[in-house]
């Protein structure tokens, strides 16, 4: 039972009240909204993931890797939240990377005023000494992130993984739950869809987010071009060769190119049937290590 | 093992724009999704160099025959099930489209995995085995795709060289399927025989189906129109947050319809409060000028302080969705444990999270047979219509009206277990539980008008421990009291000696004690009386849910004095008691008090009498409405 509305006895302070089913009354003409393309709608996504992210979750914390998809996440970041990164970058340093990247990210930690936290991982010898060289070398760095998740309390981490990178990626969620020692039961994730996500993690565990699982190799350097996104020299030819990705120094190689800016090497990956992460030593040690890495937690 | 890896689809390869297209195979389990995929992308020359070789290899080294599905099946679980369990995405060209092809798993088991994977499908193709025929999940997929919203489907009937490439056996499963699809909405786009495994009718018409002149499955796919933004519709902008990270008060969405603009008159729904966007924040340019479309992710700010909240949804003025607590919808339903009458759901519509009843399930039944159960319970994998009940209103549109805003997904458990479409929306209704029948107050509204001169409200004061809320609430009282009104104190404190006794101090048991506040506090303004709640009340979302509750009739003011003033007062002796740490979850050390937005009134109790705080809450409380001097004609008004 409404007692009655009172718009109609003294002034209204808040409640003007909308007459819903009425027409609308007469407005000014709309110019046509400027058609998005393909990178506009990519953004719009991956803003709108970073929104529901942030809205959901009460401890966020960024996964950079100095990588160029992770500065794009970085950038899509400061467009969602109007040039603030409202959570801490976790840099989980294997203390092996290339020193450009070190420098880069001293540097655009600062020029881009990110709460940077660097967190190093554990040594070699405690990592299980089953897995073949350089996949033990990369799961370091899951032990590493474990480590952190412990010490921050993180109940959410973002994560610049792509589908197009690699076939167990491509099976990941937006958002994607890890039990309570960071692992990903593939076999029994949540249905995901029309962009409501499952957002309550158990006590104890975490929910990977993943703002541009969307996107392709080659969206990443067409976005950096447009937007002009700072990157690491590396991913540049020099003498014949480029990182296509960035890993740690022992084991990452670069591959044959001649692409020595953006628009050279969105020419040579629209006729490149070499995948991204060729020269990543850790994919093709044996037919699952990849997998294996993935499902004890790995990125 | 790195598998599959397409050469890398270009956004605007060279300058030029190829349209993308998300497509999704589902199907009957076995009747070959992973093979046409495999496919597929060695037709369009899109497998890395020697990747078919190498794959060969490994067959051989398993002692298998060479299958297409390898290519997808990367997973080692996958090769030891033989199935595919989850949506793998790739892509390729054809000879116009970029196009992502979404594989989704046939086997019911993964019914969730189909549904994540079709949900995000411009077109589908939906595949039958010809030698078996239509069957259940055939049928599902069918009805699901409708549910779905996937409007564009080609039917290919694949394995023909199994029946012989006979164009008879070709007709009869064409028919079953383009009428299960039509009657339920969905016009095949083409039918398409094929033998996957040989490439009849993938990328040629091969001799073996010469009778066959419709489209090759390449020639379907390259007439896909990718999903447009609804730009057409009325706008609808799902809040999905406030941000303050500086002066500007920002408020935060995707348009999912419609567009928008500076200078626009807006109307924030469910409380249908109205403003104009002052203008369209950006980064790393702002603020942005000219018409945003649907599909944008942007940010607004308003032309004045309203309370605004995560869940509401921003319309133009005179187009606005309906707001309900009362909805039917047809949904799917994923979970293990079947859904009953009487379920306690959360819902999730746009960015709005809500508590639900289930009040009636009105149709149950297996998109596999089609057959309608009379069951009273959705079992899992099967669809049905439902009636709900809201906890509290949302703004919403029919599916029919738009799709984007018109479908809701339903969580169990924090997971989500279900999900469909807004069939019809009852505006306004007040959620009323199964079998409980509100008995109405015998005295008209005039009636109690006459008497006390002030219609029905709730005065929520909020504010610190020592702020002065108990004492103003006093005052008011008093002051309501003696001019002929009904004030009704309702102290938080008191309360929790009796009614929320159960209570402690954690966030849901505050956020209850405060729901139960509300509800009382509506209840008696909703019979005339003005309601007066004294609750520290800290927390922002519990406020925000008693203004829901209490909608029109809640009138909220921040005691808003400074925190030393308030522990040096320390009429209770708490600030003592917490700073030696014999109580916890005290509110006023430390800053866990959340303020106020668009709150109807701030008093600070540190720069003024008494009696003038209280006049300022009668001045506020005639302005608003709720007091009134004069008697005036109420019955021409009623």
């Amino acid at each position: 039972m409404n007692l009655l509305s009172n718009d109609h006895r003294g002034q209204p302070l808040h409640r003007e009240g909308s007459v819903p089913g009425l027409p609308a009354p007469p407005r000014q003409e709309f110019l046509a909204a400027p058609g998005m393309d393909h990178l506009d709608a990519l953004e719009a996504q991956s803003i709108y993931i970073f929104r529901e992210g942030f809205a959901r979750l009460k401890k966020l914390a960024l996964l950079w890797s100095l990588g160029k998809d992770s500065n794009v996440m970085i950038w899509l970041a400061r467009k969602a939240f109007f040039g603030k990164v409202p959570f801490p970058a976790l840099h989980v340093d294997t203390g092996k990377k290339f020193p450009e990247m070190y420098a880069f990210r001293d540097q655009y930690a600062k020029e881009w005023d990110l709460d940077l936290k660097v967190d190093y991982c554990p040594p070699l010898e405690s990592i299980d000494p089953t897995l073949p060289p350089a996949a033990r070398s990369a799961a370091r760095k899951t032990e590493g992130l474990k480590l952190a998740l412990a010490k921050y309390g993180f109940d959410g981490l973002i994560a610049g993984i792509r589908r197009d990178e690699e076939a167990t990626r491509a099976k990941e969620r937006v958002f994607s739950p890890r039990g309570t020692e960071g692992g990903w039961d593939v076999r029994d994730q949540p249905p995901e869809f029309w962009d409501q996500f499952n957002a309550s993690p158990p006590p104890g565990a975490h929910l990977r987010i993943h703002p541009i699982l969307h996107w392709t190799e080659a969206d990443i350097w067409a976005y950096t071009k447009r937007e002009n996104i700072p990157i690491i020299p590396l991913y540049l030819a020099q003498n014949g060769k480029r990182y296509r990705s960035l890993g740690d120094a022992d084991i990452t190689n670069p591959v044959a190119s001649n692409a020595s800016n953006i628009d050279e090497i969105l020419t040579e990956l629209d006729s490149t049937k070499v995948p991204e992460r060729a020269g990543r030593a850790l994919d093709h040690e044996t037919e699952d290590a990849f997998e294996r890495l993935r499902v004890a937690g790995y990125l | 093992m790195t598998i599959a890896v397409p050469p890398a689809s270009l956004a605007t390869p060279n300058g030029t724009t190829r349209p993308l297209v998300r497509i999704v195979i589902v199907g009957h389990v076995d009747h070959g999704k992973s093979t046409l995929v495999g496919r597929l992308l060695h037709e369009t020359g899109s497998l890395p160099d020697g990747k078919l070789e190498m794959l060969k290899a490994v067959s051989a080294r398993r002692g298998m025959p060479f299958e297409w599905s390898f290519l997808l099946d990367a997973l080692q679980t996958e090769r030891d099930q033989g199935i595919t369990i989850d949506t793998t995405q790739i892509s390729f060209r054809t000879g116009s489209r970029d196009i992502v092809l979404i594989d989704a798993p046939g086997h019911a088991e993964f019914l969730r995995n189909m549904i994540t994977g079709a949900s995000q499908a411009d077109g589908a193709v939906l595949i039958i085995d010809a030698l078996e025929g239509v069957r259940d999940q055939t049928r599902r997929h069918g009805y699901l795709l409708h549910l779905l919203g996937v409007k564009q489907v080609a039917v290919v009937v694949n394995k023909m060289d199994r029946v012989d490439f006979s164009e008879a056996r070709f007709r009869e499963i064409s028919d079953e399927i383009s009428a299960h699809l039509i009657e339920l909405g969905v016009t095949p786009a083409a039918v398409i025989p094929i033998s996957a495994r040989d490439g009849d009718g993938v990328a040629e018409r091969t001799a073996n189906i010469a009778w066959y002149d419709g489209p090759t499955v390449v020639e379907a796919l390259d007439a896909l129109i990718p999903a447009r933004p609804l730009d057409q519709l009325a706008l609808r902008l799902p809040v999905q947050a406030i941000y303050k990270f500086d002066d500007r008060r920002i408020v935060a969405g995707r348009i999912e319809s419609g567009q928008l603009q500076t200078g626009d008159e807006i109307v924030i729904m469910p409380a249908g409060k109205i403003a104009r966007i002052k203008s369209v924040e950006s980064w790393p340019v702002t603020p942005v000028s000219g018409p945003q479309g649907a599909g944008r992710s942007v940010g607004i700010t308003l032309d004045r302080e309203l309370f605004i909240e995560r869940g509401d949804v921003i319309a133009h003025v005179g187009a606005a969705p309906r707001d309900t607590r009362r909805l039917r919808a047809r949904i799917f339903w994923l979970h293990d444990q079947p859904l009953l009458p009487g379920a306690s759901i959360l819902l999730r519509l746009g960015t709005r999270e809500t508590r639900a009843t289930v009040v009636a399930i009105e149709k149950a039944v297996d998109p596999g047979d089609l057959e309608s159960v009379a069951a009273k319970a959705i079992a899992r994998n099967h669809v049905g219509e439902i009636d709900i009940a809201l906890a509290q209103p949302v703004a919403a549109d029919p599916a029919s009206d738009n799709p984007r805003t018109g479908r809701l997904v339903i969580e169990v458990g924090g997971r989500i277990a279900g999900g469909g479409l807004v069939l019809s929306v009852d505006a306004g209704a007040r959620a009323i539980p199964v079998d409980i029948v509100p008995v109405e107050s015998a005295l008209r509204p005039d009636e109690r008008l006459a008497r006390y001169r002030h219609g029905g409200a709730v005065v929520w004061l909020t504010g610190l421990p020592g702020s002065g809320k108990s004492t103003l609430a006093l005052a008011l009282e008093r002051r309501l009291f003696s001019r002929g009104g009904s004030p009704i104190l309702l102290d938080g404190d008191t309360l929790r000696a009796g009614l929320n006794a159960d209570l402690g101090f954690s966030a849901e048991d505050r956020a209850e004690n405060i729901r139960r506040l509300a509800e009382i506090a509506t209840h008696l303004a909703r019979n005339g009386h003005i309601a007066i709640v004294a609750a520290v009340s800290p927390a922002l979302e519990d406020r925000a849910a008693a203004r829901r509750i209490a909608a029109e009739l809640f009138r909220e003011i921040h005691v808003a004095t400074p925190a030393e003033v308030c522990e040096s007062r320390d009429p209770k002796g708490h600030y003592a008691k917490a700073r030696a740490g014999a109580l916890k979850g005290f509110t006023g050390i430390g800053n866990d008090y959340q303020p106020p937005v668009g709150n109807e009134l701030t008093i600070d109790t540190s720069t003024g009498s008494v009696a003038e705080a209280t006049d300022a809450i009668e001045l506020m409380l005639a302005k608003t409405g709720v007091l009134f001097d004069e008697l005036v004609d109420l019955a021409a008004n009623i």
